[in-house]
């Protein structure tokens, strides 16, 4: 397997030893370049992620979708972000000016907060926490305040209301997520998510095949709760268009705007790679036990395989998106605290009865 | 140095949305300050390496606590809380510095009668060391010597009882509503 931290390591040589430089500027130098690879790739990712949006939704409506700038409407997203760029940025009478600028900037630092913590190959993770997945819980919860406060500050009773729905129902389903995260933790044993990966390399190690039917439950629950959490899917109701004319950013054009499009966007990217993270092996390789096929396979390198399984994940949830119809306030309470999160207790003790008598899939 | 600097640019924010958080007249401009002062304090606890304490910093306090105040925040009408304000001098600002005393004095007892300051002064790599979850999660579930089992058992059960008190009330609510 590819092994990324040969490229780090010599970056670190590069400078350290070819340049002479002490070990605060190497390291400042450093911090400099891999926030602004994550700001690229943040960007990157959401322009690609909001064409595949355009399209998918286009094909499930029987409509082409976007075709005429660029080839294949390639470039539409590009001319949407330049029209976003020189919008008007404009404020509310009577709105708190301090929080109205204040709340898209919370919600766009929970967003490339969680997104730092993916592993995109061996070796090739930016922060990795020995608490690593009860961070990432913990740093995604930052979220929920912006959102709410962008609501408040907008001074629109339609964006309040809003805000609280979307409030209460990030912040139930968040229960489901962690309790479906602990699960994977007691079977890889580790928090540390490069540990959670590792744990599932080798033939048939992913935690869907390590875990077999608690772990595939867990993966199901994560989706919906995920889905939930990133206010998208069937569990839109807070930016509901029809009746909340859109939301808790209604009152924001221009940037402000932006900042919920692209955080909306990369958080359906996130709980994806998440996803793909904890249940689907992260970086690691299709392994079948047959060794011919692993080596060719293990010649691949892990971020193709990791970009490969997100993208699949994010179809899935796209597919769920634009098939159901919106769930009502109540609905989606409902379904969080009476079926799912009781469901997620079932798969922990589940999972640790598993666990604990060795019942799970390993081929030795 | 790099630690200095980190130190320092905390200890700013910290002190800044402190003080905006207690000068400023309205509400929700106070919640949103006491929200940075809690990233300042998780940002201490990473400086010094306890990764597990700084999550549960943000987890609990900035992503729970805050968020209670604020939903309470929307309960209370908004005539009641917009645009309070206190004078400086009265008897209230006598009982406020006398409360803070106490505070600065309770915590300059315990760190000079705690030893962990001649520990880290005496020992370089004792910042280094990042203590793991392991240990946490261990010490958390363990009846030994320094085990935390049963104070934690002691919380869940409290917690289970303020859940039930919370049913109760809101059933109390439900029945009167109904008359």
């Amino acid at each position: 397997m590819f092994d990324f931290s040969i490229v780090t390591k010599w970056f670190d040589e590069l400078l350290r030893v070819t340049c002479g430089l002490g070990n605060f500027s190497a390291i400042l130098i450093e911090c400099v370049l891999v926030g602004l690879i994550i700001l690229i790739a943040y960007a990157v990712l959401a322009i690609i992620l909001i064409f595949m949006e355009r399209k998918v939704c286009a094909y499930f409506q029987c409509r082409i979708g976007p075709v005429r700038v660029g080839w294949w409407g390639t470039l539409q997203v590009l001319a949407d972000v330049l029209k976003m760029l020189i919008k008007e940025i404009f404020i509310v009478d009577k709105a708190d000016k301090l929080l109205y600028y204040l709340a898209p900037f919370l919600v766009i630092a929970a967003s490339v907060g969680t997104f730092s913590f993916l592993p995109w190959n061996n070796g090739a993770h930016i922060l990795d926490f020995n608490v690593g997945i009860f961070l990432v819980t913990a740093v995604s919860s930052i979220g929920v305040l912006g959102v709410f406060i962008a609501g408040w500050a907008s001074n629109n009773k339609y964006s309040v209301l809003s805000a609280m729905r979307g409030a209460v129902q990030m912040i139930s389903y968040e229960l489901s997520l962690g309790l479906c995260l602990i699960s994977a933790v007691i079977l890889t044993g580790t928090m540390q998510i490069s540990g959670i990966v590792e744990a599932q390399t080798g033939p048939w190690q992913w935690l869907i095949f390590q875990g077999h039917i608690p772990a595939l439950l867990a993966f199901l629950v994560f989706c919906v709760a995920g889905n939930a959490e990133a206010n998208r899917g069937p569990f839109d109701l807070a930016e509901a268009e029809s009746e909340l004319t859109a939301g808790y950013h209604t009152e924001y054009s221009g940037m402000g705007f932006g900042f919920y499009y692209l955080a909306e966007y990369l958080n359906l990217f996130v709980i994806s790679g998440l996803a793909t993270t904890v249940f689907l092996g992260g970086w690691a390789p299709v392994n079948i036990g047959v060794e011919a096929f692993d080596a060719v396979m293990d010649l691949i390198p892990g971020l193709f395989w990791f970009l490969a399984k997100t993208f699949f994940v994010v179809f899935l949830l796209m597919w769920i998106r634009w098939t159901f119809p919106r769930l009502r306030v109540d609905q989606i309470l409902k379904l969080e605290w009476k079926y799912l999160m009781p469901l997620s207790l079932v798969i922990l003790v589940l999972m640790t009865v598993c666990v604990a008598f060795g019942w799970t899939f390993t081929i030795a | 140095m790099a630690r200095l600097v980190m130190f320092a640019i905390l200890a700013v924010v910290i002190l800044a949305s402190a003080v905006f958080c207690v000068s400023t007249k309205r509400i929700m401009r106070a919640a949103t300050g006491l929200l940075f002062v809690l990233f300042g304090v998780a940002g201490l606890y990473f400086l010094l390496d306890y990764t597990f304490l700084g999550a549960a910093q943000i987890s609990i306090y900035a992503g729970g606590i805050t968020m209670m105040y604020i939903f309470a925040i929307q309960l209370v009408s908004k005539r009641t809380l917009q645009g309070l304000s206190e004078r400086w001098l009265g008897k209230r600002t006598f009982l406020a510095a006398f409360i803070a005393l106490v505070g600065v004095a309770t915590v300059i007892l315990v760190l000079l009668k705690n030893q962990f300051i001649n520990i880290l002064t005496g020992n370089e790599n004792a910042l280094a060391n990042e203590i793991t979850m392991d240990i946490v999660g261990k010490t958390l579930m363990s009846a030994d010597k320094y085990g935390y089992v049963l104070p934690f058992e002691f919380i869940s059960v409290f917690l289970l009882a303020c859940i039930i008190g919370g049913l109760v009330i809101l059933n109390k609510n439900k029945k009167e509503e109904s008359k």
